[in-house]
């Protein structure tokens, strides 16, 4: 088990350099008129992919399930203009309904 | 910190209801931890001190498996890569000190981000962050511990739907920035890019490339199409 706690220790230094270094980026990097652009456009391109893989994904297959109507249910709240809780509880309500059901 | 108005109090809301359905999962990843052959306190030092889910599950995969424990541990690190970006995009945002960011950096992940990246201006995107971490990094350790104590005696979350909630909240925080044509085509290219990766990628990688490929399609755009 030793071996266990050598991976342990390198996947810790790994996983917090790799954060604290993005964090540290010098400031005339991020004031360049291209990483304010990009800074613009990242939100909306990640969330999209994390929305996508976060409702399809099961590990590394393509799982359509109860997933998919609840966030039909999001959407069609959103667009009602339902606030964030509310919005996020009714459709994790759908998803567990379905499932109970199915 | 001063005292916080309505819309702080809505951010912070917002935050911890996030924190409270991703910090279930924890359940998940103390019951598989210990399942694969982890000790209780191996499977409490992953989420203590690493705390980037999708790192901890690919080493504990790669341990279950059979794999060897640095090959698990190489995994994990590429698959925390996008943490990287993630703090590129954080910073100019929340405009940390040098020791408040040795601090922040613990708790740099998907939702803290996700949570901070939408805000209209530094205080909520300080609260967005700060709240949504921590909230997610308190919840997260108590439900590993007791997943690898209890084992799968208290089920799979998604039965009770979390894993849509935390779908529908990526929807919520995304919806407002969707107002132009070029928004909802970078939105949806990110999506497409990201789902059809996933049977061809390791978990964590259709994230990155599907959020990279909707940035340069956006800055290809931004060339013809104008502001958005």
């Amino acid at each position: 088990m030793t071996g266990v706690w050598w991976g342990i220790v390198l996947t810790v230094v790994g996983c917090f350099a790799l954060k604290i270094a993005g964090l540290s980026v010098p400031e005339r990097v991020l004031d360049h008129p291209l990483t304010v652009r990009v800074g613009d456009l990242i939100p909306v391109g990640l969330l999209g992919a994390l929305v996508a893989v976060q409702v399809v994904a099961d590990g590394d297959r393509v799982v359509l399930d109860a997933r998919l109507p609840a966030l039909g249910v999001a959407a069609f709240l959103l667009w009602r203009g339902v606030p964030f809780l509310p919005m996020v509880a009714a459709s994790a309500a759908t998803a567990a309904l379905l499932r109970l059901l199915g | 910190m001063s005292r916080l108005d309505a819309s702080d109090r809505a951010v912070v809301a917002d935050s911890l209801g996030v924190a409270v359905a991703v910090g279930a999962y924890g359940v998940s990843f103390g019951a598989i931890a210990t399942a694969s052959g982890l000790s209780v306190l191996q499977a409490c030092a992953l989420s203590l001190l690493v705390f980037t889910g999708g790192s901890q599950f690919a080493f504990v995969g790669v341990v279950a498996a059979g794999g060897n424990p640095v090959t698990g541990a190489v995994t994990g690190v590429l698959l925390g890569s996008r943490n990287l970006f993630y703090g590129i995009t954080l910073a100019p945002l929340l405009g940390l000190s040098r020791a408040q960011r040795w601090l922040a950096a613990h708790v740099v992940i998907d939702e803290s981000t996700a949570m901070a990246v939408t805000r209209e201006n530094r205080r909520h995107a300080r609260l967005g962050f700060f709240w949504t971490g921590v909230g997610v990094f308190v919840l997260w350790n108590l439900f590993t511990l007791v997943g690898a104590v209890a084992g799968d005696r208290l089920g799979d979350p998604r039965r009770y739907g979390l894993d849509a909630a935390v779908g529908a909240a990526f929807l919520g925080l995304l919806w407002p920035r969707l107002s132009s044509a070029r928004a909802r085509v970078v939105a949806l290219v990110g999506a497409a890019v990201a789902g059809g990766l996933v049977p061809v990628t390791a978990a964590g990688v259709p994230i990155v490339l599907g959020g990279a490929a909707a940035v340069l399609l956006g800055l290809l755009l931004g060339g013809e199409a104008g502001r958005r």
